[in-house]
This record gives C-alpha cells, structure tokens and sequence, in this order.
C-alpha cells in the first residue's frame, strides 16, 4: 500500500477521454492493488466519466478538482484490480519443443485458450473426448503442418486441364471409373479427420492444423477428381454396395487411433501404390498430374498417422493388439460383402492397358496385379515400422478391405 | 417453503437473470444455507408478494425499495436494506446534448423536449426530472418530456429505453436525453454516441441503487446467514466472479438507505408511487 498522501505515479490524458480509450492507459497504470496514480486530463467529460469508470471497476475516486487546465484526480485502484490472475494456470508453452509445453493431459478448462495461455481461473471446462497426449500427439505434428501448409497447390493452375486428351472413348470411360471411385473415398478420407478435429483437445494445436489441412487436401482432390471425370463426360461412373460398406465401417469407426490406424496406415497407404500406379499408367497428362498431386498430400496424411500412433504405441504396447483387433472385426464386417467394385477393377486394367487389344489388356491385368502386390508391400513396411512383426504385419496386410482404402 | 430455505423474490428483467441466481443457488447450497429464488415480471407483483410474506428477502430496484419502505410503514411494519452491491453506491445521472446545441444551461431546455428512459426508471427518469424541478423546470410545464417505455414494470433495470432515448439525441428528435453516468461511456463504446458528439449538460447528486430488502426483524438468524455470506462473498473466488460479473459487482456492501432522498422527493413531487403503496396498504393491490 502507498502513502495516502503520495500517489505512486502521475498519468497525463491531455484530452484524451474515457470514450476515446483513456481507460486502456489509466487500467495499467492502476494493475496492482492500492496504487495511487494522479490522474490530469483536459477531455470535456473526464470528471464523469472518471466517476462511474472507477465504481465499475471497484477503484476509489479519493480527489478529484476540476480545475482550469482540466480534470486533477487521485484515483486509488482496488482491491480486485489484479484478480483475474489469481488462480490462473499456464496453459503449457507456445513453442512445443520446449519443455512442458504439451501437456499429457491438458485441463478441460484450458478449452480453447491458446497453447500458452495465461488462463483465468473459473474458466468452464470444455468437453474434449480426446484429451491424453499419448492419444493424438506426434512430435512431427508442427513440421508435417509446416510441410502441408507449403505444399497446398492450386487446383486451377498446377494441373494443365486444356491438355488434349487423345486415347480412346473407352479408356476415357475407364477413368470417369476410377475418379468416381476416388471421389468416393476422398469422401471418406475426408469425414474420418473433420469427424475427429472436433474431439481432440485444442492444446494440441498442430495435430488440430494437420488434421485440418488433411481435410482441405481431400476438398481439393474431391475437386479435382471430379473435374477431371467431367472433362469429356457429363454423367460419372458407378458406386457400389461393398464399396460404401467397406468405406462405412471407416467413417463410423468410434475410435481416434484404430479409425487413423485403418484410415492412414492402411487406407492411404494403400491408395498411395493406386495414385503412383494412375500416375505411371494414365494416357493423358492431367489425369497423371492429379494423381501425382495427391499422391504427395496423401503421403503426408500416411506419415503423419505413422507418427502419432507409433508415439502412441511406444507408450502403450497394448495399443497394437487392439488395432490388429480392428483390422479383424472390420474384415469380418465386410466378408459378405463384394469388396473392390468389380466396374472399378475392370477400369484400372483398361487404364494400365491402355487399349482393348487382348495382349494389352494382358498387360494391364498384370499391372493391376503388381499394383495389388506393391499395396500389401507397403502395408507390411509401414505396419513394421509400426512394431508389427513379419508375420503380424503379413496377416493384418491380408486381413485389410479389398476396396483398398 | 421450507423453514430452513431462504427464498428470494426477484425480477427477470434479463434472461441472464436466470443465470446468476441458478448460479448463486449453487453457491449458498455450497455453503449449508438452502436458497431459493422467485422471479416475478415486474416490480410491483413482487413489492406486493413481499408484504404478504411469499418469499424472505428481496432485490429490489430503489423505487421497489421505497414502495416497499412506505407500504410497510403504512401497516406499522419496516423495511430493511440489508446487502447491496458496491456499484449500488453514489451513482449519477447525466442530461446530454448534442456537441453543437445551443443549450448550454438547464435553463436553456426550457420549452424544449427531453427523452428519458422508462416512466418508471429511477436512473434515467425520475432522478434526473427531479434535477430538473429542482432547477426551475417543471416536466410537462417548461419542458416536453418523450418517455422511452421499454418493459415497464422493471423500473429502469433494462437499459432498453436508455438507449432508445439517447438515439432520439443523435437522430435529432430532441434536445437532451437522461442516462446513467456509466451508460454515458457505455453508450460511446457501442457507438450508439460517437465520442465528442454529445456533451453533459448537467450532473444529478450522488444517489444509491438497489438493495436486497427484507420486513420485519433483519437479524432472523437465517436472514444474517444470507447477509454474512453474501458479505464474505469474494470476487477471488472464480465460482463466483463470473456470476459478480454479470451481476455488476466486485463485492457486497452492506445496505444504507441514506441514499434514496433524491428518489424520495422525485416520487413526492410526481406522486408516482402515492396509489400503489396505497392500495398495498389497504390490502387491495
């Protein structure tokens, strides 16, 4: 407390007022509790203005003259004048390489506060179903975000659309197939991520941004999918039964890490070997140009599920036998079902042959075979870099949907 | 009713209203004293509800005070303000012009029209008419007064008609508006007055605001429970700072009546509370 007498500092408005934002001056200056500031000031209204802004405020007007050159008060801030930071927590560091600064399990009254935040107690806590750090975080998090948010491309200028487009009507109709089948599990690819964003505890701020850019990749390539379809046809191709059964099992799957294991892992691991395959084979260069695009994004939303769950793992072995358990139900789910829509298959070979001479279509049945071959290699690597042995990784590379994502 | 329930009467003027007594609710229950709350409509209903004894303790507006005060003294009971805010405290009305009107003293309103907020506002009606009388200008007789009714019944407590009045200023419909001091600021901050637009013409005295009012004995040990806790109420306290909040308080003060006088000869000299507190005391309201 300072001498009653005394004030502890002088602040001079000159004809700044109250209603012109003389409170942001006099509200630091009176921060601490029992300070005396002496206030001058020449704004018409200042001598009310003072009164009523120091009673909403719990300050004491102990003097005030108005005199010739203006408004002389002494002004003593309250008792309450810094309360809001009692009690108020850290809500970790902004920067998360430093130490502490994602939290293990952030308070559910942090809610929306920046990572970092000073957070005033009383805050209401927030509902976040995904609120352990061992269940989302990836200390890759920040860096994929930085790599994702450098590599989003244009739709309108990185794909050259006015390209000819000079093979068949039947190769054409084969990839109208095949982009409708895309634009399905793009669909898919992009519910899974904005389904979750929702439940996961903003502390975690760049897994929120990954995920975030993760759905706009598949915006963009449901975009751009489907403008390639429309290039010379007005109508799409088919959508199966066992297709959306198999895609309905991954959207409704309650579960962050076996939804991002079935989705990431395996899905877009998957659907990287089709995307280099429609790169490799395509005859025209837009269709190889949007595969080859979102062939890049995918590869991102692959590693950034790799890192998350092998966190995840390391810190929860059990975790893998319930993934390997995922992987099973979901299999069984779908075993009275089709699998791979058959028009799909057929549209991949047509695409890899490129004709509908029967040596060609020869070759591209063998491609479409290698592709299968080259996805269950990927799976098997990227389940081995997740700690699944040979053998696991084999059996749960078999066990995964037949319509490949 | 239960015996050991404290239960209060009080006005919904807000939806928010519904907010901080639920809240407070919780607080007391927290601190082993059962509260409850009646919200009615209007003042008046609840002055009325009070005298006949449905609920214990009630928070009043100050003109809900003095009807409650002069009922109660008409029927040989008395009225106690027994907790009030600290924002309650020495507040002021302002009459406001235009930055450019050429009234540059009360006088100079004479034949010219005035809007205030409600008939029934103490804050931003009776108060400031009474500067006026006192000053040598009778409502109705020397100046037009353009009442801005919004919720009558509430006594002022939705800044509705405040507002209202203070935007037939800008527009130019009158020559003054009435408001409360904060609202002069408040008013600004929203933009409803441009800063500089507008310039206080005159000052109301110091006057106090609402108060939680009982009849009869204070010192009931359940009543200087509530009293006692409210008192020891903390704006430290985070369970609580945010219902402080949206109450307008940083903490409660014990209740004065020493500043109602103001409002007192208002009332007298426009007799706007003479009928109901007798037809109260008659048992007819």
């Amino acid at each position: 407390m300072s001498d009653p007498g005394e004030p502890d500092s002088s602040i001079e408005l000159g004809s700044l007022g109250l209603d012109r934002g003389a409170d942001v001056v006099l509200a630091r200056a009176l921060a601490r509790p029992g300070t005396r500031v002496h206030v001058h000031g020449d704004a018409p209204e200042l001598a009310v203005h003072l009164g009523a802004w120091c009673r909403a405020r719990g300050h004491v007007v102990v003097e005030i003259r108005e005199e010739p050159d203006g408004v002389h008060a002494t002004i003593e801030s309250g008792p309450h004048a810094d309360v809001r930071r009692t009690g108020a927590t850290r809500a970790g560091a902004v920067d998360p390489r430093s130490d502490g600064a994602v939290v293990d399990a952030p308070d559910p009254a942090w809610g929306l506060a920046a990572r970092g935040a000073l957070v005033e107690a009383g805050t209401p806590p927030m509902s976040f179903a995904l609120r352990h750090k061992h269940d989302v975080w990836a200390d890759e998090a920040p860096q994929l975000y930085a790599q994702a948010a450098a590599a989003q491309w244009d739709p309108a200028t990185a794909i050259p659309w006015d390209a000819p487009l000079e093979h068949d009507d039947a190769i054409e109709d084969a990839i109208v197939q095949v982009m409708t089948y895309l634009v399905e599990n793009e669909t898919a690819a992009l519910l899974v991520p904005a389904r979750f964003l929702a439940q996961i505890h903003p502390h975690f701020r760049e897994v929120l941004q990954v995920l975030a850019v993760q759905v706009a990749d598949e915006a963009r390539h449901i975009e751009v999918f489907t403008r390639r379809a429309r290039l010379r046809r007005d109508v799409l191709g088919t959508s199966s039964a066992g297709g959306q059964a198999s895609l309905q099992t991954l959207v409704e799957e309650p579960d962050f890490a076996e939804a991002s294991f079935l989705l990431s892992v395996l899905g877009e691991g998957s659907f990287l070997s089709l995307l280099w395959f429609l790169h490799e084979h395509a005859p025209d260069p837009i269709t190889r140009a949007v595969a080859r695009l979102a062939a890049q994004d995918e590869a991102r939303h692959v590693a950034f599920g790799l890192a998350h769950l092998g966190r995840h793992l390391a810190i929860e072995p059990d975790l893998a036998g319930r993934l390997a358990r995922a992987v099973q139900r979901r299999h069984d789910a779908l075993a009275h079902t089709a699998g791979l829509n058959a028009d799909v298959f057929e549209a991949l070979v047509l695409v890899a042959a490129g004709s509908l001479e029967p040596h060609a279509i020869e070759a591209g049945h063998a491609a479409v075979r290698a592709l299968v071959q080259d996805m269950d290699v990927g799976r098997r690597r990227r389940l081995q870099r997740l700690g699944f042995d040979d053998t696991r990784a084999r059996a749960i590379s078999e066990l995964h949907t037949r319509n490949f994502m | 009713m239960t015996n050991d329930t404290i239960l209060l009467g009080a006005v919904a003027y807000d939806p928010k209203v519904v907010t901080i007594w639920e809240g407070f609710k919780a607080w007391f229950s927290d601190h082993d004293l059962p509260f409850d709350v009646v919200l009615y409509t209007n003042y008046e209903r609840q002055v009325e509800a009070h005298v006949r004894g449905h609920f214990d303790v009630a928070w009043n507006s100050p003109l809900a005070w003095l009807q409650l005060e002069r009922a109660a003294a008409r029927i040989g009971r008395a009225a106690h303000a027994i907790v009030m805010r600290d924002t309650d405290r020495d507040l002021t009305s302002v009459v406001v012009v235009r930055a450019d009107s050429p009234v540059k003293t009360l006088a100079d309103l004479k034949g010219r029209t005035i809007a205030v907020g409600a008939h029934d506002s103490p804050q931003a009606t009776l108060i400031p008419l009474e500067h006026l009388r006192a000053h040598g200008l009778q409502p109705g007789r020397d100046v037009e007064v353009r009442h801005f009714d919004v919720l009558v019944g509430k006594h002022g407590d939705h800044i509705g008609g405040e507002r209202d009045a203070a935007r037939a200023l800008v527009a130019g419909e009158v020559e003054a508006a009435c408001m409360i001091d904060g609202n002069h600021l408040l008013f600004a901050r929203e933009g409803v007055l441009a800063p500089g637009s507008t310039r206080i013409l005159a000052q109301t005295e110091p006057y106090d605001h609402c108060n939680f009012s009982v009849l009869d004995d204070p010192k009931r040990p359940i009543l200087a429970k509530f009293a006692r806790l409210l008192l020891g109420m903390s704006y430290e306290d985070p369970t609580v700072r945010t219902l402080m909040d949206l109450e307008g308080l940083k903490a409660w003060l014990p209740g004065r009546t020493s500043g109602y006088a103001q409002l007192a000869r208002a009332v007298d000299a426009f007799g706007t509370i003479d009928a109901f507190v007798a037809q109260l005391a008659e048992g007819r309201a």
